[in-house]
């Protein structure tokens, strides 16, 4: 048994065909071709699947396609604008805060999420708010350094 | 060149990264592509008796399922080629691969395999290496428990006359140090896409941090030259080691040249926590002689390493911490006993430094006993001890541009400690 999804994404709306079992992980990644939100685990536990959903950060793995109809999903795919970084992908490129790179887009989501919300976060509120985000290559430091340099406005859009 | 020295210089993969264009393998999708599951052992050890996969490739949804009868090369491989692709027979540890199926998606994947018939004869495993060392303990392996290198049962490492040493001391410091198994726990999970290309040849994308290593390897198992095997890779989301073996790459080209259809085999987290090589686990037994100065005159190490059912890199593993077990030091006599134990665990292999970085945390622990014994800071101890410019090390080897006393200094520096003027004054110039 199969149902319609539609909602938004990244500003456009898109309408698919999914199971009732399938996550908002398998939807973006395995029938819309979004593959920004890695699957690190599948289960809850690495943040590197985190995609926005009005707005919220939540983990693709572990939210129910169908529970996102009507909503507005982003992910990395539309940070930028008109083809221009946003202030934060530029920010972790110049702070070396990639290293594999395979966490990267979840913490970039956690990091926008916490910005939008509070835009001079201190640095305890920052470690906080990538706090549900692992990096493996140990990439933390860089990550914080990159959030306050936006955050202290020197990558302004 | 000016113009790099002493700048930094941005990452050529950073925007890929920040924009989320790097394409690892698991974004990748093929057309008709289909998803692969492995039947793992689901005890320890044992002998396969019966397998029956009919059932499995007779339900609606399945591609094929594969066998160690399918491996058309040889079915074997590793840096020492002691592993099956898919064990034939013999089970080694619980995990170990016995078949395959690739199917439309996972889900169908996954209930195929549980109509495979499969009839285990289980057998008493052996999980401790002592106790695996113990006469009469059940054989891991056929020919024994323990590896045998050149050297014998143990790498032997000799430098100078350990006993004279032990004799001329004022004191003899011992210590049994252990270090625990580590999962490697990259980011990205294990896994393979496969397919045939438009010119025959069979195309791999692959996570392996050792792309013509394994070429090699691939090229022995699928039966086929180089030239036939179209080996992609690069990206890897993070690899510690864990990408040093094959872990998905052979199953997924056996199936693609036996379905002559594209095909993902990935590992969960789960499969990559419990069945992937690991760091293997040490215990290290340490005694050393001791002058009232400070100088270690004598050291005896001997090492216990648990490669589990297959050597993986193990042997190379010991053999790289028997080099550098004893530690940094300039002690005239040294004796190192390195043995490598099979166990009925996944197999073991590298992980961020091939078992040098066990050896120097048990070294560490063992210079700060020796401090203890001698009533002397463990600062002191260590650099009384540490190399100058050249010293001869245990194997040998002469050892140039030293640097560790300027290290040292440098780290108690950072760490905010204050060293004593005569330590500040040495050097690794001389002593
Ligand atoms: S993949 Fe969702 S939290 Fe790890
Ligand atoms: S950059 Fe590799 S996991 Fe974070």
């Amino acid at each position: 048994m199969k149902y319609v999804l539609s909602f938004n994404l990244n500003g456009l709306p898109v309408d698919t065909l999914v199971k009732a079992t399938d996550t908002l992980l398998d939807v973006l990644r395995e029938k819309l071709n979004v593959v920004s939100p890695k699957r690190g685990c599948d289960n809850g536990d690495c943040g590197a699947c985190t995609v926005l959903v009005n707005g919220e950060p939540v983990r693709a793995c572990l939210t129910i396609g169908l529970t996102v109809a009507g909503k507005n999903v982003q992910t990395v795919e539309g940070l930028q604008q008109d083809g221009k970084l946003h202030p934060l992908q530029r920010a972790f490129h110049e702070h070396y805060a990639a290293q594999c790179g395979f966490c990267t887009p979840g913490m970039l989501i956690a990091a926008k999420a916490l910005l939008d919300k509070n835009p001079k976060p201190t640095r305890e509120q920052i470690v906080e708010g990538i706090s549900g985000n692992l990096c493996r290559c140990g990439t933390y430091v860089e990550v914080v350094e990159a959030i306050q340099a936006v955050a202290a406005g020197k990558y302004k859009e | 060149m000016a113009e790099y020295v002493g700048q930094p210089v941005l990452r050529y993969d950073g925007i890929g990264h920040v924009t989320a264009r790097t394409r690892y393998v698991d974004d990748i999708q093929l057309p008709g592509m289909l998803y692969i599951k492995v039947l793992t052992s689901p005890v320890h050890k044992g002998i396969i008796r019966h397998l029956d996969t009919s059932a499995a490739e007779r339900m609606p949804g399945v591609a094929g399922v594969i066998t160690a009868k399918d491996v058309p090369g040889k079915n074997a491989y590793g840096l020492i080629p002691d592993q099956p692709v898919f064990t034939p027979e013999h089970i080694r540890y619980k995990g170990e691969r016995i078949a395959a199926v690739a199917a439309v998606d996972e889900d169908t994947a996954m209930e195929a395999l549980e109509k495979i018939k499969l009839d285990i004869e289980e057998q008493e495993p052996v999980f401790d290496p002592f106790k695996a060392m113990e006469p009469g303990a059940p054989l891991v392996r056929p020919e024994g428990n323990v590896w045998e290198f050149n050297s014998g049962k143990t790498r032997k490492i000799r430098f100078g006359d350990v006993e004279k040493g032990f004799a001329e001391a004022d004191v003899i410091v011992e210590g049994t140090y252990t270090t625990a198994t580590n999962d490697h726990a990259p980011m990205e999970p294990q896994v393979s896409v496969a397919y045939i290309d438009e010119t025959d040849r069979l195309a791999i994308y692959t996570v392996s941090q050792d792309l013509y290593f394994h070429l090699g390897m691939l090229t022995a198992i699928f039966n086929l030259p180089m030239n036939k095997i179209r080996y992609i890779g690069g990206t890897v989301g993070g690899g510690f080691g864990s990408k040093n073996d094959i872990h998905c790459d052979h199953v997924a080209g056996l199936m693609a040249l036996k379905i002559r259809k594209p095909v993902k085999y990935r590992h969960t987290r789960r499969e990559e926590t419990a069945y992937t090589t690991k760091r293997g686990p040490w215990t290290f037994y340490f005694k050393d002689g001791v002058k009232k100065d400070g100088r270690i005159i004598a050291r005896y190490v001997k090492t216990v390493h648990d490669t589990g059912g297959y050597a993986g890199m193990g042997p190379y593993v010991v053999d790289k911490n028997s080099i550098l077990v004893a530690g940094p030091y300039a002690i005239p006599n040294v004796w190192v006993d390195g043995i490598c134990v099979f166990t009925n665990k996944p197999p073991c292999s590298s992980m961020r430094g091939f078992g040098i970085i066990n050896g120097t945390a048990a070294d560490q622990l063992q210079t700060a006993r020796v401090a203890e014994a001698i009533g002397k800071d463990p600062w002191e101890v260590h650099f009384i001890n540490a190399w100058r410019e050249g010293d001869l090390g245990a194997t040998q080897f002469k050892v140039e541009a030293a640097g560790l006393i300027e290290a040292m200094k440098r780290a108690a520096e950072l760490a905010g400690i204050e060293l004593p003027a005569h330590l500040k004054a040495m050097s690794s110039r001389g002593r």
